[in-house]
């Protein structure tokens, strides 16, 4: 019966208590706290077993982390990777373009491009391009099937170990991030061409105003992780004897022994540079994310600023909040 | 037959009642657009569209004068998008040709052939032919004054200052001037699509297309974005769209045109086609689509 008679009638329904003195208590999650002792108790663990284990040398460690060789691997780690990273993507650009284009032609020597590249290991490549002078002794620039040449050399006075490296890495990079490239400007709409071009934008401002700021954000997680993979990808340069970071360590340990700790030198700087990374692909991926969000994010900075000054500055008022 | 029906209608009702002009001038804000319209002539002239086997437009012949409404209604399918799409050369068309006072849309003639223009010209002309999609398509990345502005910097190549001054009047003159700097997702639909009116303004064209510009909203939001175009109406820009809203056709346009498998069926005033319609299968149309909707 009382459900079919309308809820707001006064005489049915018995009056609404006032509550506007009570104060307001948030839900306890226990299970978080648990999780989060665990947890912690976890890393304690961890951590207390790096510090007292005296096998892990931290002292040599520490010696060899700043010292002048490794130092110049680390440069050289960094020149790699931002040589064929910058290199591989504007190849993979290029290749991405050729990709999408009208042309059969061009469709298909960009896919065989990344077909070969992605499906050969990175290492025969490197082993290939160092090798070269084996399989062709000269190169020249000139005219096809002609005999007018602008530039003959030497193969192997060409291809350095640098060159050999930064060509391997650079295709290698290009093959994949063509596709990385070719996905980011396949997830924009096309209205969004349409409309540019209804409103008489050129070409070139159509892909570099309107959709390329777009597909960043489809392109960048993927981008930063085929960065972060070159960096530690370079250390397979080694086999061309390449003095990059990993290359020096091992040298170094081959001569004093200190296997781990050594490594342990490799492993902390590629952990920074990673980091380092990390910390620019947040802030890059929070640009290219304007309007895509209805609200940004704050930042960590942010956040920690407005936790300090609600929690801190306020903290006799706590309630109040 | 009924090509030449279409023709001669709509040259004859399509000429704006006398008093529309003072009408006109009494809604246009100070320094728009002048009433009295001496530009903007749209003559579509037998044009044919296929996609593979299926002849979409299959010879379509339509005049709007400077100034004039008109507006396109027909069932799904029977190539109301198209037609406004050839109109911009967003869509080539296979037959028939299209002029613009006079200017060929997409091609120029040389010898006893019309070659296509190149990509440069093309775009040239697109910005005297203003459009508005169902689907808004304002770009997501830019709020809404830089989306109303993009296309006078980068296309006309006007001056980021006197750009951004005369994209402030057209987000004003859509009633959106408090809400230049907000991104298109924080705004509601009703919103969206007039600033999508206002990035298509903001080009000055001669002819304004819409293409169902109130079909992806709330009903509560279509009125909004009907009063702007209603407005529009009387500033002297050509206006062509198409639209399922029969009530806002019947008040606005100079001319409705009827579209059936692409062709033309018949064409009027909306008081005599809406009233009287002469084709039995316009007759069916509206006895469907209009019964429901009394009250308009
Ligand atoms: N790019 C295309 N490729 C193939 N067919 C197409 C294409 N665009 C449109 N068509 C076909 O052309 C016909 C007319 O389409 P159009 O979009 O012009 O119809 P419409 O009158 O606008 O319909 P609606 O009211 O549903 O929007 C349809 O049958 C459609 O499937
Ligand atoms: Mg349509």
């Amino acid at each position: 019966m009382s459900a079919i008679a309308p809820p707001a009638t006064a005489d049915t329904a018995p009056p609404t208590p006032d509550y506007s003195e009570y104060k307001l208590v948030p839900a306890r999650h226990p299970w978080r706290w648990v999780g989060t002792v665990v947890v912690a108790a976890g890393v304690a663990a961890i951590a207390w077993s790096l510090v007292t284990n005296p096998r892990w040398e931290w002292g040599v460690v520490a010696q060899w982390f700043t010292a002048q060789s490794v130092v110049n691997g680390l440069i050289e780690t960094l020149k790699l990777t931002a040589i064929s990273g910058v290199l591989g993507f504007v190849l993979g650009f290029i290749l991405a373009l050729m990709r999408l284009s009208a042309s059969p032609l061009l469709v298909s020597v960009s896919w065989t491009f990344s077909w070969i590249f992605r499906s050969t290991p990175l290492l025969v490549q490197l082993l290939l391009w160092y090798n070269l002078g084996y399989l062709y002794e000269k190169i020249s620039l000139g005219i096809p099937f002609t005999d007018v040449r602008f530039f003959e050399a030497q193969t192997t006075t060409l291809i350095s170990q640098f060159a050999a490296a930064v060509l391997g890495l650079t295709l290698n990079q290009a093959a994949y991030s063509a596709e990385i490239i070719r996905g980011g400007i396949l997830s924009v709409d096309q209205g969004q061409l349409e409309a540019a071009s209804a409103l008489g934008i050129p070409a070139w401002q159509r892909s570099t105003r309107i959709v390329l700021p777009q597909a960043m954000r489809a392109i960048l997680p993927n981008a930063f992780n085929e960065i972060i993979g070159l960096v530690k990808g370079t250390s397979i340069v080694y086999v061309l004897a390449y003095s990059e970071l990993f290359y020096t360590v091992q040298v170094i340990y081959n001569r004093t022994q200190q296997v781990l700790p050594l490594l342990l030198v490799a492993t902390l700087w590629y952990v920074v540079i990673t980091s380092v990374l990390s910390v620019f692909q947040y802030y890059i991926e929070r640009h290219f994310s304007k309007g895509a969000v209805r609200n940004l994010p704050l930042t960590p900075l942010q956040k920690a600023r407005k936790f300090f000054a609600t929690h801190v500055a306020a903290s006799p008022t706590k309630d109040a909040r | 037959m009924s090509i030449i029906a279409a023709r001669k209608e709509s040259t004859t009702t399509a000429t704006p009642a006398a008093g529309t002009p003072a009408e006109a001038a009494a809604h246009v804000s100070a320094g728009t657009a002048p009433a009295a319209a001496t530009r903007g002539q749209v003559d579509i002239t037998n044009v044919r569209k296929s996609f593979g086997a299926t002849e979409v437009l299959k010879g379509v012949t339509l005049s709007v004068p400077p100034g004039g409404v008109a507006v396109i209604v027909g069932p799904s399918g029977s190539g109301k998008s198209t037609l406004l799409r050839t109109i911009n050369h967003l869509e080539k068309v296979d037959g028939g040709y299209i002029t613009i006072d006079g200017e060929l849309v997409g091609y120029e003639v040389r010898g006893n052939k019309l070659h296509e223009l190149r990509e440069k010209d093309i775009l040239k002309q697109r910005t005297n032919i203003g459009m508005v999609f169902q689907s808004f398509n304002l770009f997501p990345h830019l709020t809404a004054l830089e989306n109303v502005i993009e296309a006078p910097i980068v296309a006309q190549k006007r001056s980021k200052t006197e750009a951004r001054k005369r994209g402030l009047e057209l987000l004003d003159r859509v009633g959106l001037k408090d809400r230049a700097d907000a991104y298109p997702r924080q705004l509601s639909g009703g919103q969206q699509q007039r600033v999508a009116i206002a990035r298509a303004l903001a080009l000055d064209p001669k002819i304004l297309l819409f293409d169902e510009p109130t079909s992806a909203l709330d009903p509560e939001l279509v009125n909004e974005v009907l009063d702007v175009i209603r407005e529009l109406a009387t500033s002297g820009t050509t206006l062509i769209v198409v639209t399922h809203e029969m009530g806002f056709a019947r008040d606005v346009a100079d001319t409705v045109v009827f579209m059936d498998d692409g062709l033309i069926v018949e064409s009027g005033k909306p008081q005599d086609i809406f009233a009287n319609p002469r084709e039995e299968r316009t007759r069916s149309f509206f006895s469907k689509v209009i019964e429901p909707a009394f009250n308009i």
